[in-house]
């Protein structure tokens, strides 16, 4: 295969790292002035790597000797992650306009481009090398963005507190890739899949426990989920959305793919520890959440919450436990997105951000279409029909019931029952409590429309799209088996 | 013959460079004999026909670790008297480290005579004719070609990143506007003046 048909199969990688560059030299001459220009070039570019994806890059070809993989799944993972991507510079300027301290920069967008082609890499590697090398490039530019605003300290201290974390659970997956890569003698996942088909040395299984250490870190799993609550709290809050959207997306396609493809023959090892995974953020996801004051720790806990029933699909092991991964992946992005829309438009009369969840009692009589479209959030992300959060739930749990996993389906049901609770108490306080003060300033074109179209894709009309969303869920999970 | 001689006296002016770069009293000859300690290791890197690692070991380290960690002593203000007077208190901590340093080699060169752990197949068998850089260029430029660029992202991305933290605009001090200053010319900057006995001159 020729230079020319691999450079296409990479062309959403291509496309964001070239625009990234030369977005970075329009910067270094335009200079602060640019800032608007190069939000709305990067934007334009994360739609041109969106519309490659139509090409080669999704025909189920592999590149560079099986390093990197063009099928279905990335594409559908790196839809869903530029999409969020370009929900997160599109969201910026308007809070970094009304927050005191730093302004935004140009380099905010170029960021994000880069760190989008960091987990295009994570998502379709063949290869345990590019799959570093990708998660590298995007949790690198991901602890510049958390202390982006770096006159705060909140900022500064949720960089520095990623970097160190996560530093760490790089180092452990890089343990664990070193193991894997010692006892099997390569790095490529099909060969690692033979290596793991054979008898299995202690060397494979802690390799495999290593490795599945790391990934759960990046999806913020319990028990390495510490990080979540301090960086999510502290970065600034566009930031924030980015975090808990599209790197939340990439980690889980990546893990999805080590455990299917490379790991696949050693489905009765590493289930047990995505079981434990996935129970354990179930429950402490729910009950670290009830005690919060500040929502955008909720939402942190919430993220680990949901990260737990993704991880359900991905213990059946099976092609439906990955469409359902991916379904629940995607409605949970839009949902939290559209929460962190809502969390962006807390604002007082001096335009400062508002993080206290006292602060929001009332809001339905101060601003009832944004306490409605809280309200089919939280409905969403508590699993309650017939919202689109209920049916990603249910995908969930049929493909974990379908693989013969019943007690963990039933006590992941059990699981949802905590978490609702605080679901529900949000509504309570939106809707029943008194009145706190008004949040002031309307939402601008770009963020009303999408807080719109978030509300309106979870909300019962969303419905219309589900057919849709499964088909293309089950193609894109048939391309891994 | 020629390649003991040669072993032998850049393996024994790497043990004595070493030596001496624990035991000078000035840190700056401890930097500049760990300078000479690289160049022969770079030397018996040639020798063992890895002159890939040769040159990484002048370039990398010689050519910047080595003079980076020059600035950082003569530019840093350390009393290095005070650092050594915990020797002999630490002496037997440093020591237990060694022997544990030496029975893993030990160790680690038993096992690795035995045989232990089969590392099965080789991703890139390397032919014996080809020089080794022409084998890595060969590999990094073409199956790796992917990763390799990803690399040279993540080391713009660390760029990018040390200036978005650090770098920030001040108005308290005077910037050099080469420019400006170029353009200047000397009519400007000078004025021929005739002042009258007992007047001065107005600026």
């Amino acid at each position: 295969m020729g230079y020319s048909a691999q450079l296409l199969m990479t062309l959403p990688e291509v496309v964001l790292g070239l625009g990234a560059i030369l977005l970075m030299l329009v910067a270094a001459w335009g200079g602060q002035g640019s800032t608007r220009a190069v939000s709305l070039a990067a934007v334009a570019v994360l739609i041109g790597a969106g519309i490659s994806l139509m090409g080669p890059a999704s025909a189920g070809g592999s590149a560079f000797g099986g390093l990197y993989r063009a099928d279905m799944f990335a594409a559908f993972a790196k839809a869903v992650i530029f999409a969020a991507a370009a929900v997160s510079i599109l969201i910026a300027p308007k809070f970094f306009a009304t927050t005191s301290g730093d302004d935004l920069r140009p380099e905010y967008p170029v960021l994000i481009l880069l760190s989008a082609a960091g987990m295009g890499m994570m998502v379709s590697a063949g290869d345990l090398m590019s799959l570093y090398v990708g998660l590298e490039l995007q949790s690198l530019s991901a602890y510049v963005l958390a202390s982006f605003m770096r006159r705060d300290a909140r900022s500064a201290e949720a960089g520095l507190k990623y970097f160190v974390l996560g530093a760490l659970a790089s180092g452990i997956l890089l343990y664990g890739i070193s193991l894997v890569y010692g006892f099997s003698g390569t790095t490529l996942f099909t060969d690692i899949a033979q290596a793991y088909a054979g008898p299995k040395s202690t060397g494979l299984l802690f390799g495999l426990v290593f490795v599945f250490a790391g990934l759960a870190f990046k999806i913020s799993a319990v028990p390495f989920h510490m990080w979540t609550p301090d960086v999510y709290e502290g970065a600034p809050t566009p930031v924030t959305a980015f975090f808990a959207s599209a790197p939340k997306m990439a980690a889980m396609a990546m893990a999805v793919r080590v455990a299917t493809e490379a790991m696949g023959p050693a489905v009765h090892d590493w289930r047990q520890i995505v079981v434990f995974a996935a129970l354990a953020s179930i429950a402490l996801g729910a009950f670290g959440a009830i005690g919060q004051k500040n929502i955008k720790r909720l939402l942190a806990y919430s993220s680990i919450n949901n990260v737990g029933f993704a991880l359900i699909g991905l213990a059946a092991g099976t092609q439906a436990g990955v469409a359902s991964v991916l379904f629940y992946m995607a409605v949970y992005v839009v949902m939290t997105l559209g929460c962190f829309l809502v969390v962006l438009q807390m604002r007082d009369a001096e335009g400062n951000a508002i993080e206290s969840l006292d602060s929001m009692a009332g809001m339905s009589r101060t601003r009832p279409g944004l306490a409605l479209a809280m309200m089919i959030f939280m409905f969403a992300l508590a699993g309650i029909p017939p919202l689109l959060g209920f049916f990603a739930k249910l995908e969930v749990f049929n493909a974990a019931t379908a693989a013969g996993l019943f007690p963990l389906a039933v006590l992941g049901i059990i699981g949802s029952v905590p978490g609702a609770f605080y679901y529900l108490s949000i509504i309570k306080r939106m809707y029943f409590d008194d009145p706190a003060p008004k949040y002031e300033g309307r939402p601008g074109l770009v963020e009303g429309g999408l807080l719109l179209a978030a509300s309106v894709a979870i909300s019962p009309l969303g419905m219309l799209v589900l057919p849709c969303l499964s088909a293309w869920t089950a193609l894109a999970a048939k391309s891994l088996f | 013959m020629i390649q003991l001689i040669a072993f032998y006296l850049f393996a024994a002016v790497v043990i004595a460079s070493a030596t001496m770069t624990i035991l000078s009293r000035n840190p700056v000859h401890s930097v500049l004999w760990l300078i000479l300690a690289f160049f022969n290791a770079a030397g018996l890197m040639v020798l063992a026909g890895a002159e890939f690692i040769a040159m990484l070991l002048v370039i990398v380290y010689v050519g910047a670790v080595a003079v980076l960690f020059l600035f950082v002593v003569m530019m840093l203000d350390i009393d290095f008297t005070e650092l050594r007077a915990g020797v002999v208190r630490y002496a037997a901590v440093g020591i237990a480290l060694a022997l544990a340093l030496a029975a893993e080699i030990v160790f680690a060169v038993g096992a690795w005579q035995a045989g232990g752990i089969e590392l099965g197949r080789r991703i890139a068998p390397v032919d014996d004719k080809v020089p080794n850089i022409e084998a890595i260029g060969n590999l990094l430029y073409t199956k790796y070609l992917f990763v390799f660029e990803g690399a040279g992202l993540v080391l713009l991305v660390a760029m990018i990143g040390a200036i978005v933290l650090t770098h920030r605009n001040r108005s308290d001090v005077h910037k050099q506007n080469i420019n400006r200053q170029i353009n200047r010319r000397q009519k400007d900057a000078t004025r021929n003046m005739q002042p009258k006995v007992g007047q001065g001159v107005e600026l």
